[in-house]
């Protein structure tokens, strides 16, 4: 069996992003595992630009966000296969594979980066009731056949989810000809960044239906329309407000999963609120060695954050193989629900961190607290915070270094 | 002149065209529909009855325990996947355990093997996850799961193979006697055939009509399902019924032969023999339902929600009969019909033979088809033997459930070939995963347009209008 140091799995912006700061920590042996034939994950399709702004400080789209660490994954010659496909990887990091030169292949890796991106939510999961026509189909897949097949999938479209993909894709049919009716959100807010709804709904005169959802799907082959209705503060659908829009397309764009189907051969636990795994400040997850980070990890906002925690993933792994350590702490970070999650969910290393959280709801003039017990050993102010924008706080390691667990809170004025 | 056109390319006419194609007749099945296993064969449990249900001495309880009895060795013939899981009526209080003794009792008039009925703790050592309060269950080891696509595209696979002809988009407007043949009319094409074999699902009331039969009608009953990741496809092992009332055997909860987790139908009588449309009081009573009778199903796992019809015939029994010479119907066929159809195959022919029909063997008869599976069941040496001879099987289409290249090529090129995205879904489960083709589907359209040599945007999600796109960026006006 091959023996490799480092094996990331998926080239996206997490997997490049951390094969090169594992390079750059000194890792000689390691290799991109890449399903699809080229490098670069979803940022393929979006050409839209808005990338890099925190990272580069300037607006890039995504191929040409993507090619800024394809480029430097050439430059340092980073081994990379693509039209691989990891189909399991054991939990004493054995990575099995295939494509189409070697077949099913195995590598013994001393660690695994985790960078298999996320992917949308399905029609099918939303239990819509009416017929199955054709013309439904989640944003990045229209966007898919839009950006990269030049084919349109429908011309009147209405969309269901304020996501940034769904409200991307409002603007991006609408400048190809189509009509976009209506941007229906169950919630009473959008998921979606500020930026977009302004950029993308607002500039084009898009209605944006807030605690809207579609009801009932109707038409035989093509999709002919779809019934929407307002929804109660329950988001049970409220039988007198249903309204019929004509349309023959529905976008979905109804949240975001990260994928870790593979993680699960690895038995590595999985966190029920992130959908991703379990991890340290240094994102290792609780088997030995292999790491996540990304989309698969949590869904993040922008690509930038996705880049930063990549590097500390391909840091972190670098260290790992080198037998590096800082000095050991233990401790566990809560949540008190109206801070939803927190990355990482453990620190077990004495060194600075920062945290990553996302609230539940939109909260206004809010105070960001972390305590050890009854002691407040940080405290920030907010104007807002929302679900659709993730926060974050550094922690010093004098703050935790004696502490068995941290709560992290929101206080509401 | 064909000797014998088979009407309807479900699992009824595709069992008895499979078994036909084993004589020497020129043959042909005739579908609606723009692929085969399009009606009811498309939605229903997916499950091979034990045959306590049927009224003892009914047409039902004689096919359905024939049926399940033969169904293992077709399905091994076939290649198709079978899994005999058992099947439990569980019930809830004294009247349920009457019913349950009532169904124990006409199920060994019925000839079902082995069945048992069981207490509460017996019930719950071989379910842990059936209702605490469920009080008794009957047990029926010869129960058993099936695809019923699979079934039907096999079997119909296997007629071709053997010789039959399948014309699609044929649908059957007129049916003219001409003395010794008739003449089967559609939009398109007029067939000749000395023998019709009527296996029509919910439209073959229209189809005895055409050649004057009234003596029966059929409509139909919808049933709506819900159906769970694979996650959730061990929370039981046997299919768990609930004791049956005049309108079916209630929801369901059972494995899938693919592992996942299948729970319905309703069953609610409507009149559009074409209206496939799910319901929101439908959706919801399956969910209730399902929860009472099986603990923590994990409907937040929801893959798809679907509705087949149920051809339900006026008669009460399956209605199989030769209402005038040469002509068969095989209608009303409604649960146990899937449990039943390699009987009912068996019976038509059978009719046949009675009936005057010359039946040669047909020698180079092949029984057998090479499973659509075989790929996905290979070790790891013998995939990468295969790979090697062809890469295309090293290549990943569908992510969720992993599905290749190679695979699907294989299944467009095979009989009966698939000629848009759902077909391609059924024989190969490409977008059938959790991600329900967000991701292949894509490349199954490019696929398929290629193989099809047409052009990418007049690819169907299931033919006639479903286009999966409209035209090219820019062009579209």
């Amino acid at each position: 069996m091959k023996q490799i140091d480092l094996v990331i799995i998926g080239g996206g912006p997490a997997g490049m992003s951390a094969a090169v700061a594992a390079y750059e920590s000194g890792v000689r042996n390691l290799l991109i595992l890449e399903r699809d034939a080229h490098l670069g994950g979803i940022l393929q399709q979006c050409i839209h630009n808005g990338f890099g702004l925190h990272r580069f400080g300037e607006e890039l789209t995504g191929p040409e966000y993507a090619w800024r660490y394809e480029k430097q994954v050439w430059e340092l010659n980073i081994p990379y296969m693509l039209n691989t496909m990891v189909l399991d990887i054991s939990p004493d990091k054995v990575v099995t594979a295939t494509n189409s030169e070697e077949g099913i292949f195995q590598i013994q890796a001393k660690a695994v980066i985790l960078a298999m991106g996320c992917r949308e939510r399905a029609k099918g999961a939303l239990n819509i009731a009416g017929t199955r026509p054709a013309g439904i189909y989640s944003a990045g897949t229209a966007q898919k056949y839009v950006n990269l097949k030049g084919y349109m999938p429908g011309k009147n479209v209405v969309i269901l989810g304020s996501g940034d993909i769904g409200l991307i894709m409002a603007r991006r049919m609408t400048l190809e000809g189509a009509k976009v009716h209506a941007v229906c959100e169950l919630m009473p807010y959008s998921g979606g960044l500020a930026r977009n709804i302004e950029q993308c709904l607002n500039d084009f005169n898009i209605p944006l239906k807030l605690s809207h959802t579609v009801v009932e799907i109707h038409g035989k082959e093509r999709l002919e329309g779809v019934t929407i209705a307002k929804v109660d503060e329950r988001r049970r659908p409220i039988a007198e407000t249903r309204e019929y829009i004509p349309c023959d397309t529905l976008l979905l764009s109804v949240g975001l999963i990260p994928e870790n189907e593979l993680s699960k051969t690895a038995s590595v636990p999985l966190d029920r609120v992130t959908g991703g795994a379990v991890v340290d400040q240094d994102r290792q997850t609780e088997v030995e060695g292999i790491f996540a980070c990304g989309n698969v990890l949590h869904v993040h906002d922008l690509v930038d954050y996705v880049s930063e925690e990549a590097e500390i993933a391909g840091k972190s792994a670098a260290a790992y193989i080198a037998g590096e350590n800082a000095e050991k702490v233990d401790v566990a970070l809560h949540t008190d629900g109206k801070i939803r999650y927190t990355v990482p969910q453990r620190i077990t290393q004495k060194k600075a961190v920062t945290v990553f959280f996302r609230v539940a709801d939109v909260y206004r003039n809010v105070t960001v607290k972390v305590k050890d017990g009854d002691n407040v050993v940080y405290s920030r102010k907010k104007p807002k915070v929302a679900p659709g924008e993730m926060e974050s706080i550094t922690l010093k390691p004098e703050t935790f270094a004696n502490a068995g667990a941290l709560s992290f809170e929101l206080e509401v004025q | 002149m064909y000797d014998i056109v088979v009407i309807g390319a479900g699992v009824v006419g595709g069992m008895i065209a499979r078994e036909l194609s084993a004589y020497r007749l020129a043959l042909c099945i005739v579908e609606k529909k723009h692929d085969v296993a399009m009606g009811a064969s498309s939605a229903n449990s997916a499950i091979v009855h034990a045959g306590f249900d049927a009224k003892v001495g009914s047409l039902k309880a004689k096919l359905n325990v024939r049926g399940s009895e033969m169904m293992e060795k077709v399905c091994e013939e076939l290649g198709v996947k079978y899994k005999n899981n058992g099947s439990l009526v569980i019930g809830f209080n004294d009247e349920d355990r009457a019913t349950v003794e009532e169904l124990y009792k006409r199920g060994t008039a019925n000839g079902v093997k082995n069945l048992k009925v069981l207490d509460s703790d017996e019930l719950h050592a071989i379910e842990p996850n059936v209702s605490k309060n469920a009080v008794c269950a009957l047990h029926a080891p010869t129960g058993s799961i099936v695809c019923p696509y699979e079934l039907t595209v096999a079997a119909i696979g296997n007629a071709m193979d053997n010789g039959a002809d399948l014309k699609l988009d044929f649908e059957v407007t007129d049916i003219r006697d001409k003395g010794d043949y008739f003449e089967i009319v559609s939009a398109g094409e007029t067939l000749q055939a000395k023998y019709i074999i009527n296996a029509a699902g919910v439209y073959s009331d229209a189809i005895a009509k055409m050649v004057g039969d009234t003596s029966f009608t059929v409509h139909p009953r919808r049933g709506e399902y819900v159906l769970l990741d694979k996650e959730c496809g061990t929370l039981v092992s046997h299919t768990i019924f609930r004791t049956p009332s005049k309108m079916g055997k209630g929801i369901l909860v059972s494995p899938t032969v693919d592992g996942n987790l299948l729970t319905g139908p309703t069953s609610v009588d409507i009149e559009d023999k074409d209206d496939r449309s799910t319901t929101p009081e439908g959706l919801a009573h399956v969910m209730r339902e399902a929860l009472e009778n099986v603990d923590s199903v994990m409907f937040n796992k929801t893959i798809t929600s679907f509705c087949g019809l149920r051809a339900v015939g006026s008669t009460g029994d399956f209605i199989i009969n030769l209402p005038r010479e040469r002509f068969v119907n095989v209608a009303g066929i409604e649960s146990p019909g899937l449990s039943s159809a390699p009987a009912i195959a068996e019976y038509v022919i059978e009719l046949l033979a009675n009936a005057g029909m010359p039946l040669e063997k047909n020698a180079s008869y092949q029984p057998r088809r090479v499973a659509m599976h075989a790929f996905r069941e290979a070790s790891m040496e013998e995939k990468n033997a295969i790979i090697k001879k062809d890469p295309a099987y090293g290549r990943i289409i569908c992510r969720c459930e992993t599905v290749t290249e190679g695979e699907i090529l294989n299944a467009i090129r095979t009989n009966p070939k698939p000629r848009d995205l759902d077909g391609v879904k059924r024989r190969t489960r490409a977008q059938m995963g959790r991600c329900q083709g967000g991701f292949c589907s894509p490349y199954i359209v490019e696929m398929l347009a290629k193989e099809m040599n047409v052009s990418y945007e007049t690819v169907t999600k299931f033919g006639g209008e479903s286009l999966i796109n409209v035209g090219k960026t820019k062009e579209v006006k």
